[in-house]
């Protein structure tokens, strides 16, 4: 059970941002910029992150999503407010796609009281019950059959909301993943499994960990319909999405989506580390000129849209707000010790 | 206000009737009253019906039966998610055993989802796990893993040993919102006792005294008790008054009861119906030295499966587990007995026992209770 509406947070952050004033475009162009603004809203954040970590104000461990934003925000923006998220460790991209409130989500790094749980979870357990992100889970694969729960609560009660479950390429090893997307396919439930193949499990390659076959096959092998696309290409995750999402509200089951990406930096922490040895700066740099949300700019560009002015016109207020939530966060209270002795029991 | 079948004293109507019914009656009531009570189980209505106890759900609450693939981990986190969403799950194993390959998500998301989430999800859900024994059920089929499950906060853990509780203890499991681990032991689901009819809850409170005495406490989880029980009605034969304290609710574990009898007797037995080594008793008796250290008259002793695996072969399991011929002993050493007294209630013991061979139930401990 949720109980709603007790967040430390009442007010949501909307991406006003999406349409610069005074210009005018078409609907593909308002959509294209809306999911632009996400994607650089959600990398700005993540920057900022990184650049204030080493001050150890937030000591938790951190896994960010440079580079992969296009996948949380292509899936996101393809659910309805009502459709339902449940992440992983690296959860921040997730959480702030589905709509999840800043300040509570940098005072939950910060471990304050304000927190979107309090300083229970930090970095890797974010969720946001009145957006839909349910929980995240850092165990690898641990969120997925509660996704699958939750989507077969709907199916029994009627309700043509989706679950969506987020992972990485090294959960399909996971014998979780499998008696997951086994019951789902089953029992024909709306869930979206979404793989983010980032091509690592910490430091550890793909190729070293899984033998030379499609990934998605795998889903198949569940008779579970597949979408294999471009991670970085939102609008491509977005139509993958809604195609899914559509499907499953029609009862016609799960949908696997393998959506190739990269993560930038490190597995857990601020820096980049193609330094260190187990992946090449050859590999990064050309990952980067992959970069989603450079990729956008320029179709963007491309279809007539002024991307300098609408971009500084988003960065000016993205800037503005990430620098409140963060001084909202600085200046939480922490909680207190007797805090953690609440809620061990329903 | 729960209904509940009244006689004309405006009690409920009791029926001499077996564990097992009353975990079925449990689990009936419960589908009826609540269409968000799902019920999940590998062969949850094929023809043995999890030992009996989930046969008729199909008749009462077709919806609401899941048949469950063999994914223990996955099914528990399933059950976790459907509890996040409304539901109110019951999942069985066949074996306690099989919940090991679930522990992740038990340990992980049904015991923590409240709390990470500072009170804004419950999980209520029940997770039925069948303890075994005897008759060759060996090494990975007989294990008592309770105090695997007892050492999380977040989670609940009971072990009903009488049939009334079995039912009404269900009953107050299924509507808790909390995960409840409700271990059964099957020797238990042969025990008849009289059991309320319909809505019939029992609270998950503590422990109960089920047998007062004022030389020793003896106390016992689920088929233990039973053991107890018999040991204290021999040791009566010689005048030794035993309390015999049915644990009940493991966690979260309210002692008090038990050191106020121990306050009394000054003398404790525990008996595990798992190893006695980390088992159930080391904590009991961990709270009593801690907290009635002054009360005691002599050292506490544990009564437990002994530190090795338990073999398949009759030949190997004299000895295995703890038994009223044990507890004589303990008692004896406790309280000084003399040999030949101890022995003689012993001997009347084993005679009583008819020469039965040792992996099959005593009938004595059918009941009724």
């Amino acid at each position: 059970m949720i109980r709603h509406g007790i967040g430390p947070h009442a007010a949501r952050d909307g991406n006003s941002d999406a349409m610069p004033a005074g210009l005018e475009v078409s609907n593909s162009k308002a959509r294209g910029l809306a999911l632009f603004a996400d994607m650089l809203r959600i990398r700005l954040i993540e920057e900022a992150i990184a650049a204030r970590y080493a001050e150890q104000e937030m000591r938790c461990p951190v896994h960010l999503s440079i580079g992969q934003e296009a996948a949380a925000v292509g899936v996101c923006q393809g659910l309805r407010p009502d459709d339902l998220v449940f992440s992983t460790h690296r959860c921040h991209a997730h959480y702030l796609a589905k709509g999840g409130s800043l300040p509570a989500m940098l005072a939950e790094l910060y471990g304050k009281a304000t927190g979107c749980i309090g300083g229970r979870g930090g970095s890797m357990h974010l969720q946001d019950p009145d957006v839909g992100l349910v929980a995240s889970v850092p165990i690898v694969g641990g969120s997925i059959p509660l996704a699958v729960g939750s989507a077969l609560a709907d199916a029994l009660d009627g309700r043509d909301r989706v679950s969506v479950c987020f992972f990485g390429d090294a959960t399909v090893e996971e014998g979780v993943f499998h008696e997951s997307a086994n019951f789902a396919a089953l029992r024909s439930l709306p869930v979206l499994f979404v793989c983010e193949n980032n091509l690592y499990s910490v430091y550890t390659p793909l190729h070293e960990r899984q033998p030379n076959r499609p990934i998605e096959t795998l889903a198949k092998a569940h008779s579970i319909a597949t979408y294999h696309v471009d991670g970085n290409d939102v609008d491509a995750v977005l139509a993958a999405t809604e195609t899914a999402a559509a499907a499953a509200r029609a009862g016609r089951g799960p949908s696997f989506l393998l959506l190739d990406t990269y993560r930038w930096r490190e597995h857990c922490g601020p820096n980049f580390d193609n330094h260190i040895g187990y992946r090449t700066e050859d590999e990064y740099q050309h990952w980067r000129l992959g970069d989603p949300i450079a990729r956008l700019r320029q179709a963007l560009a491309v279809s007539g849209i002024d991307m300098a002015e609408a971009e500084a016109a988003m960065t000016g207020r993205m800037d503005a707000e990430i620098e409140a939530a963060f001084r909202f966060a600085a200046q939480s209270p922490l909680p207190v010790p007797a805090d953690a002795w609440e809620h061990v029991y329903a | 206000m729960p209904e509940s079948v009244l006689s004309e004293t405006g009690e409920a109507k009791t029926r001499i009737i077996s564990y097992a019914d009353a975990v079925r009656e449990a689990l009936t009531e419960c589908g009826k009253r609540d269409r968000n009570v799902l019920f999940l189980a590998e062969g949850i209505a094929d023809p043995s019906s999890v030992y009996g106890t989930t046969k008729g759900l199909g008749t009462h609450c077709p919806d609401q039966l899941i048949e469950m693939p063999l994914s223990e981990n996955a099914l528990v986190g399933i059950a976790v998610g459907a509890a996040l969403s409304g539901k109110r799950p019951v999942i069985n194993f066949h074996r306690v055993e099989f919940a090991l390959l679930a522990v992740e998500q038990i340990v992980n998301n049904a015991a923590k989802a409240h709390y990470i989430s500072r009170g804004r999800h419950s999980v209520p859900l029940v997770i039925r796990l069948v303890i075994g024994r005897g008759w060759g059920q060996g090494p990975e089929h007989s294990q008592s893993l309770e105090s695997i499950f007892a050492h999380f906060p977040g989670l609940k853990v009971i072990m009903p040993t009488f049939p009334r509780d079995a039912k009404g203890m269900l009953i107050a499991a299924i509507r808790d919102d909390n995960p409840v681990i409700v271990i059964e032991h099957r020797w238990c689901h042969y025990s008849t006792g009289a059991v309320p009819e319909g809505d019939a809850i029992e609270a998950l409170d503590g422990p109960r005294v089920v047998r007062a005495g004022r030389d020793v406490t003896l106390v016992g989880t689920s088929y233990a008790t039973l053991e107890a029980l018999r040991a204290a009605d021999a040791l009566a034969a010689i005048g030794v008054e035993a309390e015999v304290v049915d644990l009940r609710v493991l966690r979260p574990l309210v002692p008090d009861l038990i050191l106020d009898s121990v306050g009394r007797t000054g003398r404790l037995v525990t008996i595990d119906t798992g190893w006695w080594r980390y088992g159930i008793g080391a904590e009991i008796v961990a709270e009593v030295t801690t907290r009635r250290f002054g009360a005691l008259k002599s050292a506490p002793i544990r009564l437990g499966m002994p530190e090795h695996p338990t073999p398949s072969s009759r030949g190997m399991v004299p000895g295995v587990y703890p038994d009223a011929v044990g507890i004589v002993a303990a008692v004896g050493r406790q309280m000084e007995l003399a040999e030949d007294a101890v022995a003689s209630v012993q001997a009347a013991l084993t005679q009583a026992r008819g020469g039965l061979p040792p992996d099959v139930p005593d009938p004595f401990f059918k009941g009724p209770f």
